[in-house]
This record gives C-alpha cells, structure tokens and sequence, in this order.
C-alpha cells in the first residue's frame, strides 16, 4: 500500500432481490487470487439462496417485460455507464482474479462494458428482427412477436469472470428474461462487484440475482426447479451439463449448451425467447 | 323465430346419409417398411394391424420396425445426407418439395379417404382441413429450400444432419408434412416414424415420394411402437429429433437427448383457455367454442379445452352451448355431414372415460350430447362440464377428448390469470368485440397461439408451438427453419 493506512476490505456477498446478503446458510468460502493469494471470504451460497433468488426473479420478471423497450434499453446502457466510470476498479478485480497485465485487464473490461451497450440497443429491436407479420390464408391479421421465456438460469463461465458473465448474463435480460446467475466458482469477484454495479443502474429488484459458491452444490437446485424456464449452461463440463440436461428436462426447460460464433451470432439472445403468434379476425 | 332457446331443442337436423367411399382410400392389404427409397419387410418379420375406430374392422397390415430396422433407415438416412442432398442445391430441394405438394394435391381426395379411415376423423375435416394444409405446408417450404441466406440466420446457415421425427396420431398426415417440409427445405434427411394407431396416410406420402422421385434414403418412413420411437430417439446416428405428442413421453425424450448433442424440438401437450368477454359476438363466439373443442373430436393439443365466460354471460353462453353441443352430428366419419367422428383408439377411449368420471367425483355437471352414438367402434358424445373448479383434474389435466369444461371470471385480470394457471402454455383463445383489450389479454397469456375472435386456425407461413411445458421450438414460418438449421 501506498498510502499510510490500513485498507477498508469489501465483504463479497450475494445479489437477491436487490439486496446484498450473506447466503441464509452462514457460509463462505476463501476466494484467491490467480497468483494465489488471498482475496476475499466470498458468500457461499446455498440451495435455499438459489430458490430465493428464483422467486425474486420470478416476482420482477413480468414488471421487467411490462416496461418498454425503450425503457429496458436505458437501464441497460445504465449498467453500461456505472462500469464504464467505475472500469479501474472492475479492472483491478479482473487483474487478481484472472492474472492478467493491468493492460489486459483494461481491455477486457473495455470489451465488458461495450458489449453491454450492444445488448442495451437490442432491447428495442429484436421484435423486429425475430419477429414477423405471416400472410396466411383468410380474413386474419396475423404476427408473430418474441416474448421472454421467464426466468433464465445462468451457470457461468469459470475462466473468464467479467466478459463472459456480461455475455450470457445480459442476453436474456435484453429481451425481458430475469435471471439468476451463479458466478465463477474461483473467480466470481468481478461479478460480484458488477452486480453492486446494478444498484445504481436502476436495475429493479430481482432483474439480476447472483449467487456465488459451489457450483456442484447449487446448479442441480437451478436446473430442476419448476419455476426456471431456461437454463444456460455456459459454464460447466461435458459431464456434469449431461446431468444438468436431464434434470432440466423434468419441466421441459430451455436449454442453452455451449456453441460456435457466440459474438456475432444472435444465438444467445433468441435462446430465452418464445414466439408467440396471435390471429386476428379482420371484418367491417 | 324462436328465442326461447331452452324451449326449443332442434336436435340435430335429418339429412340422409352421404358417405364418401372407402374404396377410394386403394388401401393395399400390407405395408412394408420405407427405408432407401423402397418398401421392405422388417428384419424381425413382425408386424400389427391397424383398424377403423369407426367400426374396429382391419384395414392393413403394418410393420413393425426393429432396432435394426431403424438402424438401417438411420443408415439410409445417412448415407443419403453425405452423398446426395447435400449436394443437391437448394433450387433442387425446392423442386422436389413443389413436387410433392402437387402430387399431394392431386391425390388429395384419396388421402382424406385414407385418413379418416385410420384416424376415424370426420371426411369434412380431412378433405377441407388436413389434407388442403399438408399440400399448402410443402408448397410453403418448397420456396424456403433456396432462400435461406435470407432467413434471418445469418449467411450460408448449414442443415443439421438426419432428423428423426416422430408424429402422433390426431393430424397423422399433417403432423408429417410440418415435419418433414422444413426438414428438406432446410437440407436435411429424415426418418419418420408415424403413430402407431395410424401409420397409413405416411405409408400413401412414401408412395408419393417415389413418383415426385425423391432421391432414395432422403426420406424414410418406419412404422411401429413406442419402443420403435424410442430406437430413433437412442441412435447416435441421428442428429435431431423432432417429437409431437404428450408432455409425458416428451419429458422422457428430452431426458433421453440431454446426454447427447441432439438437437429438440418438442411439441407437446396442452390445456387451452377459451376466454369469452360479454361483449364478444355471441353466435360467432358460440361457433368458435364448439370448432375449438369438437374440432377432430378434441384430439388437438391446442384445443380450447377450457372455457373461460365472463359470469355476466354465463348462464347465457352456457345453455346456447349446450344447445348447439346437442345439434352436432356424431357418427360415420365417412358421412359428408358428420360434425364428430370417432375416438381414434380403445386406449384413448379409455383415458377419456377415466377423466371425465374424475369430472363427476369432483362435483362438477356434465351435460352429454343425446346424440346416438354407433354400436361398433369407438365413441364419445361431445361433453361439456359446468361448475368447474381450477383445481379439477377435468381443469388441469389434458383429455384429449370431447369434452369442454367451463369455468368463469369477472374481471380481465382474472381471466388472464385463470388462463395462466396451467404448466402448459401452447394455445389461447380471446373473444371480445374490443380490440385494445383483446391486445391486452394476448399480452399477457402465456401461449405460443392466440386466437382472438377465432379458434383452430393453422396456415404454414404461422409460427405454431408452445411455451413452458407445451414444449420448445415453431412449426411453420420462417421460425419453422429454425429447428432444422446449425444456427
């Protein structure tokens, strides 16, 4: 330390409903930096936490898809201002977390923060784009609009913890999906950190739940729950996806595996999306 | 005029009988399997006999496919993906589809005969329903084939591979042709494995097939069981699966997919709101609730199985319903004014029976329909339930019958979430002369399908599916490609 004073230590802890607690379960587990030092006690989270989160997630989703577009947009692109005035600290999350130069670091928060803004511009064009007006046969106006899933289980990726996190978390959130997202096991700081971020984004309450701890522990709870529409399964083995795969399937859940062309592809964004048609009688 | 609708009980108007014929169906006495472009007998040489539910007489003899069998048409499948379509342009594919749409359309009143002798469908329906769509679903994919760097997938989207699809038995033909047209279009190769109660409207597509001159293997159809399904569904040769059919079995195939890197789509069950406002149109809304329910016998997945009337109409909507139920014509499906037709099977019989004496233990009115009903075959008359309760299994549970159970609401919100007090999630029906709050309910309700002033509908260029535990993925449209593309 540069300065003459003891440092003011930040305790890591979850996101539910717009609340930071500690897991209901009392727990946390020591978190180390990639060189191997210490870094924090990080909240581990329990079953309960995940079904916690999950009702809050359900509880804000349809008020998240009843504001417009527009309006899901801006708060996004919020979330894309308090990173971006804040990117020395997320950076420096990153650097310890990840091992990175300082210069690395930077740049993959420069890419975190900007592809929070291309999600922030989807929010107001995807029904345009996934969605269509059909000309069938007879009296009826007919169209087809994308509508979110529900609520979107994210199991993130375990190497990269900021870029990553940002892909897959923000995706089903840009077309109306809430989310409950368990961090990087090792390295779930920058998360943690960018969820603080989301208090001051105008993020409602339940929009972004994150859990933090033992994968294994809390992802069967998530992928088998009958209240989570979908589930993301970015971060977790072949194996263990398998298992996951198939516990999601007892409530026919969406389910998203790793794939090719994830950047430019808008595969992320039509995973959490159902298209729903309505016909309309046409007549004097 | 009489307005006095509980006085006058018209019953059903006499017309004298005007049966289609079935000779028309050229049924052949046995059917082989389809594999590699031609019919063969089934490795194990075993087969079953699918019979007319209408009066439970034989109409073929049908294979049954073994595990080899289904390896064999995986196989053909396969082979034919790597040496020949997919070298075949799209312009190509698109030919051959618009081909067989002809050849569909040309032998489209043969194909109603055939289909309601298996299904046990009214002809009405086959002839003016099933058929016209299952032509107009491959004239639609037919112009996708060579167009689909324009679909929304981005440039050059790549097929999947082989697709094995397996269909139910209430739209035997139709549920092939949406399964097997975007499959093509898309550039993929197929094992189709039909219902076993009706297998043969498919068999009649395979002779189709062979006229339009598809290349052989492209398309391979294999009849036979649940555990003929379940052979495609386990064969790591196949790189798709495409299931119809109840939530129950889905549930099981996505389990079964999930250690794989099978693509899914499921279309599954449902329990359809039908919600009825008090100032909707009242003999069009009347006629859409009987077409949403005692449409193919209520064999439909999006069936309006649940009527939601707003308690100022009920009484109202309620004895013209029951009015109009009595007024249907149930009986040989062959007949050109038959309204209902039969049960497609014992079994199905069977379960309706149990859930609708669940209806009666549960406290809820039935009225029947007095309609005569044949002494051979099976049959249900057209029910309706009153005094339902939401947690009535006759509320919850999918019949897949005749039978409409009638619940009411006073308030919009109330109506949107009765509707949405169900894990299914596949069809909606909303009946109102207002448009701004018809929008509104559409909205809210959680369903791939909204019907508003109409019910049933169905057109290939709309997206048709389910969301929650009506299943994943869109038939029809351009989202219809997106089940067969790399994308």
């Amino acid at each position: 330390m540069s300065e003459d004073r003891l440092d003011v230590r930040k305790t890591y802890k979850l996101l539910i409903n717009g609340a930071f607690p500690r897991s209901e379960s009392g727990r946390s587990y020591e978190v180390a930096s990639a060189k191997g030092e210490f870094l924090a006690n990080v909240a581990q989270g329990s079953r309960k936490d995940v079904r916690d989160a999950v009702v809050a997630a359900r509880g804000a989703q349809a008020k998240w898809w009843a504001q417009s577009a527009y309006n899901r947009g801006q708060v996004v692109y919020r979330l894309a201002e308090m990173a971006e005035s804040r990117r020395d600290e997320l950076a420096e999350h990153v650097r310890l977390a990840e091992g990175l130069s300082s210069k690395k670091a930077q740049a993959s928060v420069s890419r975190a923060v900007d592809r929070i803004v291309w999600y922030a511009g989807w929010t107001d064009k995807i029904a345009q784009i996934l969605g269509s007006s059909n000309p069938v046969a007879g009296p009826f106006f007919n169209f087809s609009v994308p509508v979110p899933s529900g609520v979107v289980g994210v199991l993130c990726e375990q190497d990269s913890s900021l870029e990553a996190f940002v892909n897959a978390v923000l995706a089903p959130i840009a077309v109306g999906n809430t989310v409950v997202a368990v961090a990087s096991e090792k390295r779930p700081t920058p998360a943690v950190l960018l969820g603080e971020m989301t208090a001051t984004a105008d993020f409602p309450a339940g929009l972004l739940n994150i859990v933090t701890g033992f994968i294994g522990e809390v992802a069967p709870t998530l992928a088998s729950h009958e209240d989570v529409d979908g589930l993301d399964l970015a971060g977790v083995d072949e194996a263990f996806a398998n298992e996951l795969a198939q516990l999601a399937a007892g409530s026919i859940k969406r389910v998203l595996r790793p794939g090719a062309n994830e950047d430019t592809s808008l595969r992320r964004l039509r995973a959490f999306v159902e298209t729903s048609t309505v016909w309309h009688t046409i007549g004097q | 005029m009489s307005d006095d609708l509980t006085s006058s009980r018209l019953g059903a108007m006499a017309y004298d009988p005007a049966p289609e014929s079935s000779a028309i169906a050229r049924l052949k006495p046995a059917y082989g399997l389809f594999v590699n472009g031609e019919f063969s007998d089934p490795s194990a040489h075993e087969s079953f006999v699918t019979v007319n539910p209408a009066n439970e007489e034989a109409l073929a003899t049908v294979a049954q496919a073994s595990v080899a069998d289904v390896d064999r048409a995986v196989y053909a499948a396969r082979r034919a993906y790597d040496t020949v379509w997919s070298k075949t342009t799209g312009a190509e594919r698109s030919k051959y589809l618009f081909r067989i749409a002809r050849l569909i359309q040309e032998r489209s009143r043969e194909l109603a005969v055939v289909e309601t002798l298996d299904n046990g469908k009214p002809i009405r329906e086959s002839r003016d329903v099933d058929i016209p769509l299952v032509a107009a679903h491959f004239f639609y994919y037919a112009g996708w084939a060579d167009k689909l760097d324009h679909a929304g997938f981005g440039p050059d989207p790549k097929p999947l591979g082989v697709a094995g699809q397996i269909i139910p038995w209430n739209f035997p033909l139709l549920m092939a042709a949406w399964k097997l047209a975007p499959a093509l279009a898309a550039g993929n190769t197929c094992v189709l494995k039909p219902a076993e109660t009706t297998p043969l409207s498919a068999l009649v597509l395979a002779e189709i097939l062979q006229q339009a001159e598809l290349p052989e293997g492209v398309v391979n159809i294999i009849t036979g069981d649940g555990a003929t399904g379940a052979a495609l569904v386990d064969h790591p040769g196949v790189d798709k699966i495409a299931f119809t059919g109840s939530t129950e079995v889905g549930r099981l195939i996505q389990q079964r997919v999930a250690t794989s890197h099978k693509h899914l789509t499921l279309e599954l069950g449902g329990k359809g709101a039908n919600i009825v406002f008090d100032d909707a149109p009242i003999d069009e809304m009347i006629e859409g609730i009987i077409d949403g329910i005692f449409f193919n016998q209520g064999h439909v997945c999006c069936a309006g199985s649940r009527l939601l009337v707003q308690e100022s109409i009920a009484d109202d909507v309620l004895r013209r319903l029951i009015r109009r139920v009595d007024q249907l014509r149930v009986g040989d499906p062959l007949d050109k004014n038959t309204d209902v037709g039969a049960i497609n099977s014992a079994a199905q019989l069977a379960r309706i029976r149990e859930l609708t004496a669940y209806g009666d233990e549960e406290g809820a009115t039935r009225y029947t329909s007095s309609c005569p009903l044949p002494d051979k075959g099976y049959w249900f008359a057209p029910t309706v339930f009153a005094d339902v309760a939401q947690s009535h299994r006759i509320a919850r549970e999918e019949i897949f019958g005749p039978v409409l159970s009638v619940l009411t609401f006073r308030t919009p919100e109330e109506a949107v979430a009765k509707a949405n007090n169900s894990n299914y999630g596949l069809a909606c029906g909303v009946w109102s002369e207002k448009g701004s709050r018809t929008l509104w309910v559409a909205e809210r309700l959680r369903a791939g399908v909204i019907w508003a002033n109409t019910y049933n509908r169905f057109d290939p260029a709309s997206p048709f599916g389910g969301v929650r535990e009506s299943g994943f993925g869109r038939e029809g449209g351009r989202h219809g490609l997106e089940a067969y593309l790399d994308v």
